[in-house]
């Protein structure tokens, strides 16, 4: 069984970004970036599953600039047989990402396609559930367990309130929280024998996909800044600026 | 123009987000007039239904009802959805786990953009929208002949869930689609209110040291009848369980009042906190970043403060 993996090159997970004067967006040039974290355990799952001998193949996709390379190399890294770059300079959104990534699942034919829930920077958590659409597969979000069965998946979910379980039959999607699992650290052995693992490059063009934006960003602010309050000398203060002056208990 | 809101509910009680998700539609229907109309889609779902009559500006409720719709499988809310999308220019989804899990495969079918939690509306096509966990915020433009949203619920006062009388109409239940089957649920059992609609919240931290030190918040979120919630850190660490993770990747929330308890206050926590009208903070280093927010800040340790504070209550 092979296990298609899409990872994104986001901005580190620990970087503050700053936005722009011009209003434009965020500053990302000479800013740290890194596989988006949920993405990393998508990558995680999909190796283990291999390791069992559950799956067979285990290709990382990622679509975007020709940067996202490095990305794909992290994902070959931790265990990924092989990557796919879609590169393309053009601001990719959400559908965009997923009828390439259907694109790619029509000519790679794989029975399960792990997916971050969402990614770090935009914060959309569409793409996953819109891959699934545009297949006609059923779909597992923000998983927090996946077991294979026989054609199917019985997969655990966080959900509001608690933990809920489906079966889904394969070929699936499944997306990612963050209690699936804890990725390995990548060691220095591994990264090197990424270097020669196989890492092909397609443009949106070979795959018959339009990926330009339909959602047009007007402007980009910073949030309204919350002033800092005062500090109180103990437990007798607290509750009487609670009780008389924010009156919220 | 007329806007679809889905309603979130358990086939028994409406749930507040909707009210939000209301408020938002009522904020689009500004610009563009029409009717507001709610979908419930469910099992045995006739009192959500009635429930959702009831909600101030709602003009129609549309109650398709069936077993395979009672579980809110993706699959089948995307189909009974796209059935009636037809008749809508705005269709919004609540920006909760269930909202998420199927807003997008409706967007992808209709072959739109979807434009995800959303805080502001500015005109018909025009919305505004946090990025990088609230650290930039976006305002953005759709061009797409429908718009396929989801609203975050603290963005929007919830509207009046009394003194609408909406007309009642049923739907024709879409087939099941075979693709996938409900196995089991295990909820939290809890008397505290729910996290993301709670008045007040308590949350705990990595600082906290261990799930059995957690219990101490217990007292004093009883005391505040508030809800329980935790930093990513402290849901790492296994002190608590995800669903009371606050934060980017947890739940976003915004009480009146949030005390805040062993958090050190990370980028990625402020994101799930920092709209509460009143925040409180108790850790033992006074340089905590979540001290910058804090309109309160108590410099101690959390393990003498907290009873104090359960007691002075």
């Amino acid at each position: 069984m092979k296990v298609l993996v899409p990872v994104k090159r986001v901005v580190d997970y620990n970087v503050k970004v700053r936005v722009k004067s011009d209003q434009t967006g965020v500053d990302i040039a000479n800013v740290k970036m890194s596989m988006n974290p949920f993405d990393e355990i998508a990558v995680e799952e999909a190796t283990r599953l291999r390791e069992a001998g559950k799956a067979t193949e285990v290709v990382a996709v990622s679509c975007g600039v020709a940067q996202a390379q490095e990305t794909l190399r992290t994902a070959l890294a931790i265990g990924a047989d092989r990557g796919i770059l879609v590169q393309t300079d053009v601001e990719l959104q959400p559908l965009a990402v997923a009828k390439l990534l259907k694109a790619l699942a029509d000519k790679e034919q794989p029975q399960l396609i792990i997916l971050g829930k969402q990614a770090i920077d935009d914060d959309a958590n569409q793409t996953g559930q819109m891959l699934a659409a545009l297949l006609g597969w059923p779909q597992a979000t923000f998983a927090s367990r996946v077991e294979l069965g026989e054609g199917t998946a019985t997969v655990t979910r966080e959900v509001d309130g608690g933990l809920e379980t489906i079966k889904i039959k394969l070929p699936a999607i499944v997306t990612t929280d963050l209690r699936l699992n804890e990725p390995r650290y990548v060691t220095l052995p591994n990264i090197m024998k990424a270097k020669k693992k196989p890492l092909e490059t397609v443009a949106p063009a070979d795959l018959g996909v339009d990926p330009a934006p339909r959602l047009k960003t007007l402007k980009v602010t910073d949030p309204p800044a919350r002033k800092a309050g005062i500090k109180v000398a103990d437990v007798a203060a607290l509750v009487d600026k609670l009780k008389n002056e924010a009156k919220v208990v | 123009m007329t806007i679809l809101v889905i309603a979130e509910h358990d086939n028994v009680h409406l749930k507040g987000a909707t009210l939000n998700t209301v408020a938002a539609a009522a904020g689009i229907q500004k610009y563009v007039g029409g009717d507001v109309h709610v979908l419930v889609a469910g099992g045995n779902a006739k009192a959500v239904a009635d429930a959702a009559a009831q909600i101030a500006g709602v003009a129609k409720v549309l109650l398709a009802d069936a077993p395979q719709l009672a579980d809110g499988l993706a699959e089948n809310l995307q189909a009974q959805v796209l059935a009636i999308a037809s008749s809508y220019s705005h269709i919004l989804f609540p920006a909760t786990a269930s909202g998420k899990n199927v807003a997008p495969r409706v967007a992808a079918k209709l072959d739109v953009a979807q434009i995800s939690d959303i805080i502001a509306v500015e005109s018909a096509d025009t919305f505004v929208r946090p990025i990088y966990a609230g650290n930039a915020i976006a305002t953005v433009q759709s061009g797409d002949a429908v718009k396929v949203i989801t609203v975050r619920t603290t963005g929007f006062d919830a509207v009046a869930a009394t003194g609408g009388s909406a007309a009642l109409e049923a739907l024709a239940a879409v087939a099941d689609s075979g693709l996938s089957s409900f196995v089991g649920r295990e909820v939290a059992k809890s008397d505290r209110p729910e996290l993301a609609g709670a008045k007040i919240v308590v949350s705990g931290g990595r600082g906290m040291g261990s799930a059995e030190n957690f219990k101490i918040l217990e007292p004093l979120a009883d005391k505040l009848g508030a809800a329980m919630g935790a930093s990513r850190a402290a849901v790492d660490a296994g002190y608590a369980p995800n669903d009371w993770q606050v934060g980017q990747t947890g739940k976003i929330v915004a009480p009146q009042l949030y005390v805040a308890v062993g958090i050190s206050g990370a980028i990625q926590h402020l994101a799930g906190m920092k709209d509460s009208k009143v925040i409180v903070a108790i850790n033992k280093d006074p340089e905590a970043p979540i001290f910058g927010v804090a309109d309160y800040g108590l410099v101690g340790d959390l393990f003498q403060v907290v009873p104090e504070l359960a007691g002075a209550l």
